[in-house]
C-alpha cells in the first residue's frame, strides 16, 4: 500500500509539473492575431444592425464599392471606374476586374444593386440616397449604373461610407434578404472569411485569409486602399471582457491586440513590457447629451439653451477620459479636423460660464420641473458622463433626477416619447464614432424631423430645409456653407450638446506592426513577428 | 427504489412548469426591451418596431407564451434574439467549460477539505483546528475576483507558470485544458474547501463522540481506520449534501470568475443574455439549471444509500 500510495503521489507530481511548465499549444503562432475586440459579437448582419462590432465584422469579410481614407477622402474600391453625366443624374460604375465571393463566383453589378437596395432600406443616408435614385440597372456583369431623379451631392460619400451601416456587398441572393430579417449566409468577397463552424458566441470568432482576395495596389489608409492580408488567422476572443484581464492577457503575450482599452488601464499598459499604443484613430469619438424635444422642460428652446450654456466640454471629457493627451473640447457637431467641422454657432456653448448660464435659465421661465438623465450602469465607455451633467446643471440651477439602470433599459427608455414620470426621459448621453457624425446627412443628431428624427424627436424646418440644400449640392464651397449654417442652427435650436472629442489609441504587442491610420477597427495590412516582444 | 426513482423524476416535471411560467413572465415584465439593444444606437423607432415585430414581441403575452411553450414541450428551447442559432445549440458550447470547472473545483475541494476537516475533528482544540477554523473564516471572506487577481499576479504574471486567462476545450489536449484550469479552479475551490471542511469537521466530531468509535479503538484497530472506516464513513451523509449543494451552485455558472478568467461558461452566458434581455435564452439557461439542481439533488440522495445502509428507499 505505501509504494501504492508513494506512486500515486510521484504521478501527481509529476502530471503537475508537465501541467505548469510543458507541452502548452503554440500561443504565438505568427500566422494567427488574437484580438480582444471591445464587445461582444451577437449578430453577424451589418445592414441589419448598426452596432459597431457587426460592421467590424462587415469589413473582414466584405467589401465595398469606396472607401474613406486617413484623410477623410473617399476613394474608390471595388470600383475600378466611374463616369458621371454632365446634368450629374446617370452615375456609371466599373467593377475591378477579378472581384470574387467566397464560394467562387464573380462579384456583378446585379450583386452591386441588390446589396445597395437592401442597405438602401436600414441605413438613414442610404434612404436619404434612396429618394433621389430613379432606378439602377446593370447593363453587363462588370457595370452598374445609378439613374438619380434630380442630382445630388453625396452619391460618393453614400457608396464609401466608413461607419454604420456600411454599403458591404454582398451576393444577390444573400443581398435579396428581406430588410428586416437578419441574413443567415455570410459569403462575402472581402478579405477574410468568416470561420461559421468555428464561432462560438461569446467565446470566439475565427475569420482565414481570403486566399483569392485581389488587393488593390495603392497602400492601405482608411478603409480604402489595398487590403493585403500577411496573417492567416484571425481570432476575436470574445470571452475576455473584464479590463484588467485584457491588460494581463496582452502583458503576458496571450493576445496580440486590445482594440479599445479601458483609460484607467493605459497606465500600467505604457509601463508593459513588449506593448506599444497605437493612436491608429485620431479622429476618434465625440461624446454627445441629447434632449428631449417633446416634453418639459426641454420642449421649450431657451431652456433647451441654459443646458447646452451650462454644459461645457472639459468636465465631462476629463471625468471620463481622465488621460488629457487622449482627449479635446470640440467646439463643432461635425467632427473636429474634418471638413465640415467648424466652431460656427457654438459661443452658446464654448464661449459660456454657470454664471451665463444660470441667467439664461432665470430669463427662460423654468419652473423647477426635475430634468430625468439616465445614467447606465453598465457601459463603463459612458458611464461618468450622465454624473456630470447632473452636477453641472444642478449648478445652473436645475432640479435633476438622476436614474441609474442598466444599457438595455436606456435604449429602451430613450426610444419613449412618454413624459419622464410615465417612463420616458429628458437627457441621455452616448458617443459616436468621428465618420458617423461628421456631416450634416450622417449625423442623426441634427436632424429635426419631429418625430421621424433620432431620439430626443427635435423639430425645425429650416434645419430640414439647409439639409435638404446639402444633399443636392455638388460644390464643396456651397456644401461646407450650408453645413456651417446647419450646424449654427442646431446650436441655436440646441438639438444637442456636443461634449467633446476622444480618443481611445489600441494597444498592441510590439511585434504587430503595420497598422492603418483611419476610422473604424480594421485589420489588413497587419504583420505580426515571430517573436512575442 | 425504483418507485422512488420514478416518483422523483415524475416531481421534477411540476417543478419546471412553475420555473418555466415564472421565468416567463418576469422577464415580460421587467424593463428593457431586446429590440432596441439588437437595432443599434442609431436606429429610429420605427425600426425598432419593425424587429419587435419581427421577434414577434408586438404579440399579446399568451400568445408568446403559448408559442414559446409549445416548442419547449417538443424539446425546442427556441432561438437566441441576438446569436440567430438554437438555445439548445448555445447552451451546449458553454456546458464543456461550466462542467469541466465545476469537475476540477469539486474534486480539488473534496480532496483537499474532506482530509482536513477530519484532522481538524481528530485534534479537535488543537492548533490545527483553530488553524482550520481561521483559515475557513478567511476562505468565505475574501471576495473570489480578489483572490483571482492575486493568484493571477503572483503565478501567472510573476512566475509565469500558468495562462493569466482563458479556456482550452479538451480536444485541444489534456495539458492545455488542465493548464488553463487550475487557477480558476483553486480560486473556486476555497470557497468550498472552507465550506466543505467546517462541515466534515463538525460531522466527524460528533460521529468521534459516539460508542462504536470507543468500539473500535478498544479492539485496537489504527487510528487511521478509526477516523475513515468508522467515523468519516458515519459522518458522510451531511457532508454529502454539502457537496452536492457546492456541485448545483457551480454548474449554475460562477459568472466572476468565468469573467475575471475569460471562461466561455453558463454564468457568463446567462448573465449577457440577461443584459441584452435575450429572452428565449434567460429562459432555457433557467430552466437548465432548474432540472440541473433537480437532477444533482436526487444523486445526493440516491448517495446517502451508500453512505448509511440504514437509508432504504
Amino acid at each position: 500500500m505505501p509504494s501504492v500510495a508513494r506512486t500515486l503521489t510521484l504521478a501527481l507530481l509529476a502530471a503537475a509539473g508537465l501541467a505548469v511548465t510543458g507541452l502548452a499549444p503554440a500561443q504565438n503562432d505568427p500566422k494567427v492575431l488574437r484580438i480582444v475586440p471591445h464587445s461582444n459579437l451577437n449578430i453577424l448582419d451589418p445592414i441589419w444592425t448598426t452596432q459597431y462590432m457587426a460592421r467590424n465584422h462587415g469589413y473582414m469579410i466584405y467589401d465595398t464599392l469606396f472607401g474613406t481614407d486617413e484623410k477623410s477622402q473617399v476613394k474608390p474600391q471595388m470600383v475600378e471606374a466611374w463616369t458621371v453625366s454632365p446634368d450629374n443624374r446617370l452615375w456609371t460604375f466599373t467593377l475591378r476586374p477579378g472581384l470574387g465571393f467566397h464560394d467562387g463566383a464573380p462579384v456583378t453589378g446585379e450583386d452591386v444593386i441588390a446589396s445597395i437596395q437592401r442597405w438602401g432600406k436600414r441605413d438613414a443616408m442610404g434612404q436619404k440616397l434612396m429618394t433621389f435614385v430613379d432606378r439602377m440597372d446593370s447593363p453587363t456583369p462588370q457595370t452598374f449604373r445609378i439613374f438619380l431623379r434630380e442630382a445630388c451631392g453625396f452619391v460618393l460619400e453614400a457608396l464609401g461610407k466608413p461607419s454604420s451601416n456600411v454599403p458591404f456587398i454582398m451576393p444577390k441572393r444573400v443581398a435579396e434578404t428581406p430588410a428586416d430579417k437578419q441574413i443567415e449566409d455570410y459569403v462575402g468577397s472581402g478579405p477574410y472569411v468568416f470561420r461559421r463552424d468555428e464561432f462560438k458566441p461569446g467565446d470566439k470568432a475565427v475569420y482565414v485569409k481570403n486566399a483569392k482576395y485581389v488587393p488593390r495596389k495603392e497602400p492601405a489608409s482608411g478603409t480604402a486602399g489595398g487590403k493585403v492580408v500577411y496573417i492567416d488567422r484571425v481570432e476575436w476572443n470574445l470571452a475576455l471582457r473584464d479590463a484588467q484581464a485584457q491588460v494581463n492577457a496582452l502583458a503576458k503575450g496571450e493576445i496580440d491586440i486590445l482594440e479599445r482599452p479601458a483609460f484607467e488601464s493605459y497606465e500600467q499598459l505604457k509601463k508593459a513590457d513588449g506593448v506599444a499604443l497605437v493612436n491608429k484613430d485620431p479622429l476618434g469619438f465625440q461624446y454627445m447629451g441629447r434632449f428631449n424635444h417633446l416634453q418639459p422642460p426641454f420642449n421649450n428652446q431657451k431652456i433647451r439653451q441654459a443646458a447646452l450654456a451650462a454644459m461645457s466640454q472639459e468636465p465631462f471629457l476629463r471625468a471620463q477620459v481622465g488621460v488629457k493627451e487622449f482627449y479635446r473640447p470640440c467646439p463643432s457637431m461635425f467632427t473636429c479636423g474634418t471638413p465640415y467641422g467648424s466652431a460656427k454657432g457654438s459661443d452658446i456653448q464654448s464661449k459660456s460660464n454657470m454664471k451665463k448660464a444660470q441667467e439664461l435659465l432665470k430669463a427662460s421661465g423654468y419652473d423647477g420641473t426635475p430634468i430625468v438623465i439616465l445614467k447606465p450602469t453598465d457601459l463603463a465607455s459612458i458611464q461618468k458622463l450622465p454624473d456630470v451633467a447632473a452636477q453641472l446643471l444642478r449648478q445652473a440651477g436645475f432640479k435633476v433626477d438622476l436614474q441609474a439602470m442598466d444599457w438595455n433599459t436606456v435604449v429602451t427608455r430613450r426610444a419613449k416619447k412618454d413624459p419622464p414620470a410615465q417612463g420616458g426621459w429628458n437627457i441621455f448621453l452616448t458617443a459616436w464614432v468621428a465618420p458617423d457624425i461628421w456631416n450634416p446627412l450622417t449625423n442623426a443628431a441634427v436632424g429635426a424631423q419631429g418625430e421621424k428624427s433620432w431620439f430626443g424627436w427635435p423639430t425645425d424646418p429650416e434645419i430640414e430645409k439647409l439639409r435638404d440644400e446639402f444633399a443636392r449640392a455638388t460644390d464643396e464651397p456651397k456644401k461646407k456653407a450650408l453645413a456651417e449654417a446647419i450646424q449654427a442652427r442646431a446650436f441655436e435650436v440646441a438639438t444637442h450638446a456636443p461634449l467633446g472629442e476622444y480618443v481611445n489609441p489600441l494597444a498592441a504587442r510590439k511585434n504587430v506592426t503595420g497598422f492603418v491610420i483611419g476610422p473604424g477597427d480594421i485589420y489588413w495590412n497587419l504583420k505580426k513577428g515571430d517573436r512575442g516582444g | 427504489m425504483w418507485t422512488f426513482l420514478a416518483r422523483r423524476i415524475a416531481a421534477t416535471i411540476p417543478v419546471l412548469l412553475v420555473v418555466a411560467v415564472l421565468v416567463f413572465l418576469m422577464l415580460r415584465l421587467t424593463p428593457g426591451d431586446p429590440a432596441a439593444i439588437l437595432a443599434g444606437d442609431a436606429a429610429t423607432t420605427e425600426q425598432i418596431a419593425a424587429i419587435r415585430a419581427s421577434l414577434g414581441l408586438d404579440r399579446s403575452l399568451a400568445a408568446q407564451f403559448v408559442i414559446w411553450f409549445g416548442n419547449l414541450l417538443s424539446g425546442d428551447l427556441g432561438q437566441s434574439f441576438y446569436f440567430r442559432m438554437n438555445v439548445t445549440t448555445l447552451i451546449g458550447q458553454r456546458l464543456e467549460p461550466t462542467l469541466a470547472l465545476a469537475t476540477l473545483t469539486i474534486v480539488l475541494a473534496v480532496a483537499v477539505a474532506v482530509p482536513l476537516g477530519v484532522l481538524a475533528a481528530w485534534r479537535f482544540g488543537g492548533w490545527f483546528d483553530r488553524a482550520l477554523m481561521g483559515f475557513s473564516v478567511l476562505g468565505f471572506s475574501i471576495p473570489v475576483f480578489v483572490l483571482a487577481y492575486i493568484l493571477i499576479y503572483v503565478v501567472s504574471l510573476k512566475l509565469g507558470w500558468l495562462p493569466v486567462q482563458g479556456y482550452q476545450r479538451l480536444e485541444n489536449g489534456v495539458l492545455p485544458f488542465l493548464r488553463h484550469l487550475i487557477l480558476p479552479s483553486i480560486t473556486l475551490s476555497i470557497v468550498y474547501i472552507a465550506l466543505i471542511a467546517r462541515v466534515t469537521r463538525a460531522s466527524v466530531l460528533e460521529a468521534l463522540g459516539e460508542d462504536y468509535i470507543r468500539t473500535a479503538r478498544a479492539k485496537g484497530l489504527p487510528e487511521l481506520r478509526v477516523l475513515v472506516h468508522h467515523a468519516l464513513a458515519n459522518a458522510a451523509v451531511p457532508i454529502a449534501t454539502v457537496i452536492g449543494i457546492g456541485v448545483a451552485l457551480l454548474i449554475g455558472g460562477v459568472v466572476v470568475t468565468e469573467s475575471v478568467y475569460a471562461i466561455p461558461g453558463l454564468g457568463r452566458l446567462t448573465v449577457d443574455a440577461v443584459l441584452a434581455r435575450d429572452f428565449p435564452t434567460i429562459q432555457g439557461v433557467i430552466l437548465f439549471f432548474s432540472f440541473a439542481y433537480v437532477m444533482v439533488n436526487l444523486l445526493v440522495d440516491l448517495s446517502y444509500v451508500f453512505f448509511d445502509p440504514r437509508i432504504r428507499y
